[in-house]
């Protein structure tokens, strides 16, 4: 069989791991594909590759294509997020300076409290927080601005949030330009191994549901290549479910580290597949099951009620009008290619393309058009319920 | 808007930017200025309110510059392009040879089109440098390590250079392999061996 070559842009991240092995394992091949992975120096590059066509597909932030869709940001295109490719798998960190405030104080570093963290982190800080993200557009920044504002400090009084390179994160923390930051994995665990950080929370304690990147094309070349586009999202899929519910972790790991992807030691990847952090240079470790999920819950499911979520926020921050924000983001989670494309492949389909955000305990049950669909928790850490149809 | 146009070119060598800033003089009358460091990019750009901003698409730092986009509000941006989207060719040519521009929303294509044009001629020539170096870099390695296997030949099997070395070519046309694989796989068997 021959394979159709397709380009697809990567960040070196760990949840870049659905494309890499998709490729390496042979999932990609089962599909009749060979994808040519291309590792991209910043976010906004690979958004300007998947623009202007120097790649069909990308791995992105699942913020980007809703920024693109309301027009703000430096392009403005019409870009589909196909599927939602891992959930959660961010972590919060501090420079050393607040973490040994923190611990004078009595802060434990626990993960599963990031009420208590914030209000922490806001007693130990003398004047305003400058806190480093990887994009603008990103579930790091939303998550940190979402978590300051119901802890008690808005943005942009009490808060600075700047957008640092996450290769030049550690050093941004040693030279005092930042005092914490929020980094997808495993650039937390590199700022602890470098010994210039700690870290304070992942970031699902915050909201335990984040989707946090995702799987986007452009939506002309979605409409003109639909035989391609099921392929790649099936390929994709299975990779998800392979990284979430196999004994892989270990190859896993060491896929990634090869010199072509992050070109890291395979065990600081291993921290977060493992969910075992080192939280700081005393080596302490913590637990943290689902720091980054790739399948459980119909992660993959692209809900228009995440999408709604992440425009209410960007709206409300940046002033724009609240309700056409969140319809042109959710027109962008394309549920429908999902349900086209991944329900013969075995994906269990939802009843509803959204639902609340937030208020979901473990295991919920809800309908499925396809056999059960079982939610994973989605909380807020402030207990807040988010309902698309309530906003309007 | 002067006459003059406000370039911004971040570059942290200083002689690739010395260079970038000579041929976007010869491209016309323009004040350029160059920023070396990453720290506090943003503000150090917004503080200049450049017409354009021409940094290297490879560096990580081009995300930094991205938060410009939103220095007030949305809807009343300085900064705002990435290069001239009316000019789809020329967008092209800039991701090819790895340079990026932002440019203030009101630039009038005809203004921007000589400075991208310099700006992606230089960048072209950047690249072809950087792979040139890579290729003689490669070139190099793959003779040290030829030149190793050979000699562990001549010592294993005592025959002279170049039947050791035709031995390679010989190993290496029959497995379909080059022969700098032949040969480091030989050397790495031998470092294992002894």
């Amino acid at each position: 069989m021959t394979l159709t070559s397709l380009s697809v842009a990567f960040i070196p991240l760990v949840d870049a791991a659905p494309l890499i092995a998709a490729e390496e394992m042979g999932f990609a091949r089962e599909e009749g594909l060979s994808l040519d992975l291309v590792r991209a120096p910043s976010w906004s590059s690979l958004r300007d590759m998947l623009t202007f066509g120097r790649v069909e597909a990308a791995h992105m932030l699942s913020p980007v294509p809703v920024a693109m869709a309301l027009g703000i940001g430096g392009v403005a295109s019409q870009i589909s997020a196909l599927m939602v490719m891992s959930v959660n798998g961010t972590v919060v960190g501090v420079s050393n300076t607040l973490a040994e405030r923190l611990g004078a104080a009595g802060h434990d570093f626990g993960f599963d409290d990031a009420a208590c963290a914030g209000e922490a982190l806001i007693r130990a800080s003398d004047g305003p927080l400058r806190i480093g993200v990887p994009f603008p557009f990103s579930m790091h920044a939303e998550l940190l601005y979402y978590w300051l504002a119901a802890s008690g400090l808005p943005a942009p009084q009490g808060v600075s949030i700047r957008t640092i390179p996450p290769p030049l994160m550690a050093e941004a923390l040693a030279a005092d330009e930042i005092d914490a930051f929020c980094v997808g994995e495993p650039w937390g665990s590199k700022s602890v191994e470098a010994g210039v950080g700690a870290i304070l929370l992942p970031g699902r304690a915050i909201w335990s549901f984040a989707p946090e990147k995702v799987l986007a094309v452009r939506t002309n070349w979605a409409a003109d290549e639909p035989d391609l586009t099921g392929r790649l999202m099936r390929a994709v899929w299975k990779a998800g479910r392979w990284l979430g519910t196999g004994g892989a972790k270990t190859t896993a790991a060491e896929l990634l580290s090869r010199s072509d992807y992050l070109d890291l030691d395979p065990y600081i990847i291993d921290r977060a597949f493992t969910g075992r952090l080192v939280v700081n240079q005393r080596g302490e470790a913590r637990d943290c099951p689902g720091l980054i999920e790739f399948f459980a819950g119909a992660a993959h499911f692209p809900w228009k009620s995440q999408a709604a979520w992440i425009a209410a926020q960007m709206a409300g921050r940046l002033g724009l009008e609240q309700a056409p924000a969140m319809d042109a983001a959710q027109a962008v989670f394309r549920t429908d290619l999902y349900r086209r494309h991944l329900g013969d492949a075995g994906a269990i389909l939802p009843g509803a393309s959204q639902k609340t955000e937030g208020g979901i305990r473990e295991g919920t049950a809800v309908a499925a058009t396809n056999g059960r669909l079982i939610l994973s928790e989605n909380r807020f850490f402030d207990g807040r319920v988010f309902d698309p149809e309530g906003q309007n | 808007m002067s006459s003059k146009l406000s370039i911004i070119v971040v570059e942290p060598d200083r002689e690739r930017a010395l260079m970038i800033v000579d041929s976007l003089r010869e491209a016309g009358d323009n004040e350029i200025h160059v920023i070396s460091e990453a720290s506090g990019l943003a503000r150090r750009i917004s503080e200049r309110a450049p017409d354009v901003v021409i940094v290297d698409l490879t560096s990580p730092t081009r995300d930094m510059i991205e938060e410009l986009t939103l220095a007030t509000s949305p809807l009343d941006r300085p900064v705002a392009m990435f290069v001239d989207q009316s000019d789809d060719s020329m967008t092209k040519a800039a991701i090819e040879a790895g340079v990026s521009a932002y440019v203030v929303d009101d630039l009038r294509p005809e203004r921007l089109r000589p400075v991208m044009a310099a700006a992606i001629t230089r960048f072209n020539m950047f690249r072809r440098m950087r792979d040139e170096l890579a290729e003689t870099k490669r070139a190099l390695e793959e003779r040290k390590v030829i030149d190793r296997a050979k000699g562990l030949l001549m010592k294993a099997r005592g025959i002279g250079e170049d039947e050791a070395y035709a031995l390679l070519r010989k190993s290496a046309m029959d497995q379909g392999k080059r022969i700098s694989e032949v040969a480091a796989s030989l050397v790495t068997a031998m470092d294992l061996l002894s």
